[in-house]
C-alpha cells in the first residue's frame, strides 16, 4: 500500500481557515496521534467532523481545528482521508504539517492527490488534469479557465475544428475509395482553403497557450533597482493590492525563494523576495549584483528607479543589465520627488508610481496586462489552452496542417496530403479522445451515397 | 458414429476463406479435408464477377506475396483488368480484375484437386465435436464422422441463409444452393454467439437485351499489371463493362414500391452494410440525387449473362423489371436471375484471438464472411491466415499475427477481432493509419519474407525479392549521387513546367518534385543501370515520397510501443485495482495481446490505459 500523505490544501493565507488534508490507509492513525478531542478519530463514524487541538509532539497545542473523517472508499482519492481545518496563517498550517510529518505521514508531491484519484479510478485523465489545473492555478481567471475546460470548452473548440478537418478527410478519401462513383472529387483549393482556415484556428488556440500558462503559473517577475529605491516598498504595496501574499516556496530547486502575489487579476510571481527585503536593509550590498539570477529567471523584469534622488552609475547598470528583457520602468517616489531618468531609458515608457500611497498602481496593471493581452483573456467566451499537452497537441496539429497546404502547392496528390491531414485529425482526437480512422469511414457513410 | 477419416485439419466450406486455409494448411504439410455443400460451388463468386477494387486489390496483392492463390487465379482468369486511381498517390492504386466466373471456379476446383495432402469432399458439415473446450471432429449431415486436431468454419452466407425477393422468401444459400441449417445450432450448443447479417446482389441480365448504344463503354487498362507478383506472363483485355444511369423514373417507380421491399417492411432481421446499400437504400438516404450509376459487367466469355452493378434490391420480382426498364439501353431488360437479398448467421469475431482461433474452444478457427465481413478479398485473407495458423497449431509453433503497420490482413483482423462488426465489414484504404506504407506495390517486400519464413514461399521466390530490394537500394543510393547541372537539366524542366534551377542538383532532388519521374530525368543520367520496371517503380516512389514515408514509418514506431507492450492472455482484469467497470468487462472479453490493441477497444478510455501502464510496471519490477 502507498503511504500515506498529507500537504496543505487550501492556498496558505487566503480566506480565514486552511485545510490539511491526509490521505492513506493509515490517515486516521496518524492524525489520532496529533489530535485531542472528545473521542479517538478512529473510533468515529466516516464522514464525521470533530472539534478538538493539534498537539505537537511535546504535547503543546498548535492550534483549535475541525477535523473531517472520511473512509475509503468514498473520499476523493478512495482512500481513507482526514481534513483538518485550521485557522489559516502560514505559520500555523506549517506547524500542523510537521507534527504528521512527525507521526508519519509523507508530504504530498505537487498533484499526488489526484493522482491517487486517478489511479484509484476515481476520475478520468481529462478530469485529472483540469483538477491538477485549477489545484495549481493562483489567480482568479485561471480557476475560471480550468473549471470551463472541466465543463468542455477547450473540447467545444476543438471538436469544431476536427469536424470540419475529419469532413474534409472523407470527402477526399471516399474518392479513393469509390473511384467509380461520380462524386465530385474534393477540389486542391477546397483543400488548402479548409486546411488554411482550421489551421488559422488551431493558431489562435495555441497563441492563448502562453497566456494560459500565465495565467495559471503566473508571471516570473523579477523587481531590481538599486538600495533603498523602495523595492519592498513596492512589493508590500503589491501584497496590500493583493491582501494576501499567496505563498512562499522554499525555492525548488532554483534556490530563490518566491512570492505570489495578484495585482488584480494578474498573478505575479516574485522572485528572490527575500533577496529584496535583506538588500534593502543591509545598504552596502549591491542589488545588481544579487538579482542577477532573478533577472535571467524573469518572464518580465520590473526595474524601480527613485524619484527622489539624481540618477547615477548604479541605475545605470541595472538598466543595462536588463536590456533586451521584457521590463517595465517604475519611478517610484513619485510623490516626492522628480527627478528625471529619460536620458537613461530613451524612449521607453516610465511609470511613475508612489509605493507608499499606491498611485500609479492601476496604470503598472494595465502595463502588465497590456503586455501579456491579458485583457482580451478575461473574456469569459474566450477558449483558453492552458495544458502542456493540450498545446503540444494543437502545435503537432498546426505543422500537420502546414504540411497538408505545402503538399498541395508543391502538386501532391491528395491522398498523399491526406496523410499530413490524418496527423492532424490525430492530434487534435488526442486532446478529446477521439481516433480518425473509424470517425472518417462513419462521416463516409453518413455524407456519401456509395456502395454497390 | 462411423469415423470416415483423420486430419489434422478440416476446413467446413469451399469459398474464398475456405480454399485459401485448405490450400495453405496443406502446403504447410498438414493433411487437410475441405467440405463443400456443392464441389459445383467451390470458389464461386456469387456477386460481382470481379476480384480486387480499392483496397481489395491490396488485399488480394498481400494474400499472395504471403503465398495464397486468389492473385494467381485471377490473372488466368481475368477478362478485364484496371488500376484504379492512377491519378492519386501510388498508395492507393488498386488493381481489380473483371473475370470469367465460371473459369474462376473451375481453376479453383482444379487447383484443390491437384494439391498434395489435401481432400476435397462435397457434404453439409451438421456438428463440430469437442472435449474439453478443444475441437476433435467434424460430422456431416449423412452421419459420418471426420476427426480433425483443427476446425476452421468458412461458411459464408450459408449458415441458416435465407433469400428474400419482395414478399418472396425462402431458405436457401447464394446462388440456389443448399443452406447448411443445421450447424448454427451445434456452434450455438459449444458455445459460440451468432449474429444474423444481410447482404444482397442485383439481378443479372441477358447481354442481347441491352442496348449498348445508349450506355458509355468502359474499357480496361492498355498495359496490364498483373495481381501475382509470381505473374510472368499477362493476357490481355477481352471484354468490356458498360455505364448507365437510373434516372427520376426509376426512382419514382422504386418509391412507389417501397412499402413491398422487405428492408421497409420490417422483415428483415439481418444487418445491412451501410458501404453497400440497396437501391432502394439510396434512394431514401440520398434523396438529392438525380442519377445513379449502373455499371453492366460481363460475367464471363462464353455466357450472355451479365451482372448489374449498382442496383442491388429486395424489391418484388416486377418491380424489378420495371425499374431496370425505365434505365436508358435497358428498355427491354430481360432478367436471368433475380435480384435477392441474402440473410445468413455468423460469429460475433471479437470471439476470436488475432490468429483467428475462437478463445474459448481451442483448434477452432473463423474465417471469411462468417467471421462478420463482406468480400471475397476479405473471405481469402482471413482464410489463408486461418489455414497457416491452424497448421502452426498442429505442428506446435507461434502464431501468425501481422500487426495493422504490416498490412491490410492485419488492419482487417485487427479491426474484427478489437472491435467486432455491426455490419458486414468491407476493407477500404481509409481503415488504415499507414496507408502511405501499406501499397500494393510493396506487398511483396513487407510480406513475402514473412511468407519465406512460414513455408509458403519458395526459396527461389524469395531470393528474386532480395534481389529486387538490393537493386532498388543500390540505384537510390546511386541518385543520390547523381548530380544534374543547370545546363543540362532547365530545358528538360521547362518541358515539363517545373522550376528552373541555378545551382546543380542530386537527381534524387529533382525526383522529389511531383511533376519530375524517373524515367524522364534518364537523359541527365548517363550512367543509369538497365533495371527491371519493377525496380525503376520502387526507386522512385521511395524517392518522391520518402518525406511522408518517414513520417509514417515515425508513426509506426510509436504505435510498436504501445504493441510491443505485451498483456498476459489469461490475466483476470477485474483483480486489476483502478479500472473502470465497463473497461474490466470489455478486457476480459476481448482479451487483448497487447497495450496497444487493448487501446483500440471501444470503452476502453486513455485512463484505464494509464492504468494499465502502471499495472505492467508494476509487475515488471
Amino acid at each position: 500500500m502507498d503511504k500515506t500523505i498529507a500537504a496543505i490544501s487550501t492556498p496558505v493565507g487566503i480566506g480565514g481557515i486552511a485545510v490539511i488534508r491526509v490521505s492513506g490507509e493509515d490517515a486516521v492513525a496518524i492524525a489520532d496521534k496529533v489530535y485531542r478531542g472528545k473521542s479517538r478519530l478512529k473510533d468515529v463514524g466516516s464522514h464525521t467532523i470533530h472539534y478538538g487541538y493539534i498537539v505537537d509532539q511535546n504535547d503543546e497545542k498548535i492550534d483549535e481545528v475541525l477535523v473531517s473523517v472520511m473512509l475509503a472508499p468514498k473520499t476523493f482519492t478512495r482512500e481513507n482521508v482526514v481534513e483538518i481545518s485550521t485557522h489559516g496563517g502560514i505559520a500555523v498550517s506549517r506547524r500542523v504539517m510537521d507534527a504528521l510529518i512527525k507521526a508519519g505521514a509523507r508530504h504530498a508531491e505537487p498533484g499526488e492527490f489526484t493522482k491517487r484519484a486517478f489511479l484509484n479510478g476515481r476520475i478520468d485523465l481529462s478530469q485529472a488534469e483540469a483538477v491538477i489545473d485549477i489545484i495549481n492555478s493562483v489567480s482568479e481567471p485561471s480557476r475560471k479557465n480550468a473549471l470551463s475546460q472541466l465543463e468542455g470548452t477547450l473540447s467545444g473548440s476543438i471538436n469544431a475544428v476536427r469536424e470540419r478537418l475529419v469532413h474534409l478527410a472523407a470527402g477526399m478519401q471516399v474518392i479513393i475509395d469509390y473511384p467509380d462513383e461520380d462524386l465530385e472529387d474534393v477540389t486542391l483549393s477546397d483543400i488548402e482553403n479548409i486546411s488554411s482556415a482550421c489551421l488559422n484556428d488551431v493558431n489562435k488556440l495555441i497563441l492563448t497557450a502562453d497566456s494560459g500558462r500565465i495565467i495559471r503559473n503566473g508571471i516570473m517577475t523579477a523587481i531590481v533597482g538599486k538600495p533603498n529605491v523602495g523595492k519592498s516598498s513596492l512589493l508590500n504595496a503589491l501584497a496590500m493590492e493583493d491582501r494576501s501574499i499567496v505563498t512562499d516556496i522554499a525555492g525548488t530547486t532554483r534556490d530563490v525563494v518566491e512570492e505570489y502575489v495578484n495585482l488584480g487579476d494578474v498573478p505575479l510571481r516574485l522572485l528572490d523576495t527575500a533577496g529584496i527585503r535583506e538588500t534593502d536593509d543591509v545598504v552596502e550590498k549591491i542589488g545588481v549584483e544579487k538579482s542577477k539570477r532573478s533577472i535571467d529567471l524573469a518572464d518580465l523584469v520590473i526595474v524601480v528607479l527613485d524619484a527622489s534622488s539624481k540618477p547615477d552609475e548604479s541605475d545605470r547598470e541595472i538598466l543595462r543589465s536588463t536590456e533586451g528583457k521584457k521590463r517595465l520602468i517604475l519611478l517610484n517616489k513619485s510623490d516626492i520627488g522628480e527627478n528625471d531618468y529619460s536620458d537613461y531609458t530613451k524612449d521607453e515608457k516610465i511609470i511613475k508610481i508612489s509605493a507608499k500611497t499606491g498611485e500609479g498602481l492601476g496604470a503598472l496593471k494595465a502595463a502588465i496586462e497590456d503586455m501579456y493581452n491579458l485583457g482580451r483573456l478575461s473574456q469569459s467566451d474566450t477558449v483558453i489552452v492552458t495544458n502542456m499537452r493540450h498545446k503540444s497537441a494543437l502545435l503537432q496539429a498546426g505543422q500537420a496542417l502546414e504540411r497538408v497546404i505545402e503538399a498541395v502547392r508543391i502538386g501532391m496528390p491528395s491522398d498523399i496530403a491526406s496523410i499530413d491531414l490524418n496527423i492532424a485529425i490525430d492530434a487534435l482526437g488526442e486532446i478529446t479522445g477521439a481516433t480518425v480512422s473509424e470517425d472518417v469511414v462513419n462521416e463516409i457513410f453518413h455524407s456519401f451515397c456509395v456502395g454497390k | 458414429m462411423a469415423v470416415a477419416g483423420k486430419y489434422d485439419v478440416a476446413v467446413i466450406g469451399g469459398g474464398h476463406a475456405g480454399v485459401e486455409a485448405a490450400l495453405a494448411a496443406a502446403r504447410l504439410g498438414c493433411k487437410v479435408v475441405m467440405f463443400s455443400i456443392s464441389l459445383d460451388a467451390v470458389g464461386n463468386l456469387p456477386c460481382n464477377p470481379s476480384i480486387g477494387g480499392t483496397a481489395k486489390g491490396h488485399l488480394v496483392r498481400e494474400i499472395d506475396a504471403l503465398g495464397g492463390e486468389m492473385g494467381k487465379v485471377t490473372d488466368a482468369v481475368f477478362i478485364q483488368s484496371k488500376m484504379l486511381n492512377k491519378g492519386k498517390g501510388p498508395a492507393v492504386h488498386s488493381l481489380r480484375a473483371q473475370v470469367d466466373r465460371k473459369k474462376y471456379h473451375m481453376e479453383i476446383k482444379k487447383r484443390l484437386e491437384y494439391q498434395e495432402n489435401l481432400d476435397v469432399k462435397q457434404a453439409e458439415i451438421v456438428d463440430i465435436l469437442t472435449e474439453n473446450n478443444a475441437v476433435y471432429a467434424v460430422v456431416t449431415q449423412t452421419g459420418m464422422q471426420y476427426l480433425a486436431k483443427t476446425v476452421i468454419i468458412a461458411t459464408g452466407t450459408y449458415l441458416r441463409g435465407k433469400i428474400l425477393i419482395g414478399d418472396y422468401e425462402r431458405e436457401s444459400g447464394p446462388d440456389g444452393m443448399f443452406p447448411a441449417k443445421q450447424l448454427s445450432e451445434s456452434l450455438k450448443r459449444i458455445g459460440i454467439k451468432l449474429l444474423r447479417f444481410k447482404t444482397g446482389t442485383p439481378a443479372r441480365i441477358h447481354a442481347d437485351s441491352v442496348d449498348f448504344s445508349k450506355m458509355t463503354e468502359e474499357l480496361g487498362d492498355e498495359k496490364i499489371v498483373p495481381f501475382s507478383f509470381e505473374t510472368k506472363e499477362i493476357s490481355e483485355n477481352k471484354a468490356s463493362c458498360w455505364l448507365t444511369y437510373t434516372n427520376s423514373k426509376t426512382h419514382q417507380i422504386i418509391r412507389d414500391n417501397l412499402s413491398r421491399a422487405p428492408l421497409y417492411s420490417g422483415r428483415v432481421e439481418g444487418v445491412g452494410a451501410r458501404y453497400c446499400p440497396s437501391i432502394e437504400d439510396k434512394i431514401v438516404r440520398f434523396e438529392g440525387k438525380e442519377r445513379h450509376q449502373i455499371f453492366i459487367e460481363p460475367m464471363g466469355l462464353d455466357t450472355k449473362e451479365m451482372y448489374a452493378q449498382g442496383i442491388s434490391t429486395s424489391l418484388p420480382e416486377d418491380v424489378q423489371i420495371q425499374m431496370l426498364r425505365s434505365i436508358d439501353g435497358l428498355e427491354n431488360v430481360e432478367i436471368m436471375r433475380t435480384a435477392y437479398a441474402i440473410e445468413y448467421d455468423c460469429c460475433d469475431p471479437t470471439q476470436l484471438y488475432g490468429s483467428l482461433e475462437f478463445k474459448n474452444i481451442s483448434g477452432l478457427f473463423g474465417a471469411g464472411q462468417f467471421n462478420g465481413t463482406s468480400g471475397y478479398e476479405e473471405a481469402a485473407a482471413q482464410g489463408l491466415i486461418a489455414g497457416i495458423n491452424a497448421a502452426r497449431k498442429v505442428q506446435g509453433k507461434k502464431s501468425l499475427i501481422l500487426d495493422r503497420s504490416q498490412g491490410y490482413i492485419g488492419t482487417l483482423i485487427d479491426d474484427l477481432v478489437t472491435k467486432g462488426t455491426n455490419e458486414p465489414y468491407r476493407m477500404m484504404t481509409s481503415r488504415s493509419e499507414y496507408r502511405l506504407l501499406l501499397r500494393q506495390d510493396n506487398a511483396d517486400e513487407r510480406l513475402t519474407p514473412i511468407g519465406y519464413e512460414i513455408g509458403l514461399i519458395s526459396e527461389e521466390r524469395y531470393n528474386r525479392l532480395l534481389e529486387k530490394l538490393s537493386l532498388t537500394e543500390k540505384e537510390i543510393r546511386r541518385l543520390n549521387l547523381v548530380v544534374a547541372s543547370p545546363d543540362a537539366a532547365n530545358p528538360i524542366l521547362e518541358k515539363w513546367r517545373s522550376s528552373p534551377i541555378q545551382t546543380g542538383i542530386r537527381l534524387s532532388e529533382l525526383l522529389k518534385r511531383p511533376e519530375i519521374t524517373y524515367e524522364k530525368t534518364a537523359s541527365l543520367d548517363p550512367e543509369r543501370p538497365a533495371l527491371p520496371e519493377d525496380v525503376c517503380e520502387q526507386v522512385e516512389i521511395k524517392i518522391k515520397y520518402k518525406g511522408y514515408i518517414d513520417r509514417q514509418l515515425a508513426q509506426v514506431n510509436q504505435f510498436k510501443k504501445l504493441e510491443n507492450k505485451l498483456l498476459p492472455i489469461d490475466l483476470d482484469y477485474n483483480s486489476i485495482h483502478g479500472l473502470r467497470i465497463e473497461a474490466r468487462q470489455k478486457l476480459n472479453k476481448i482479451k487483448p495481446s497487447s497495450l496497444g490493441q487493448a487501446s483500440r477497444i471501444s470503452g476502453v478510455s486513455p485512463a484505464d490505459i494509464s492504468v494499465l501502464i502502471v499495472w505492467l510496471e508494476a509487475n515488471a519490477k
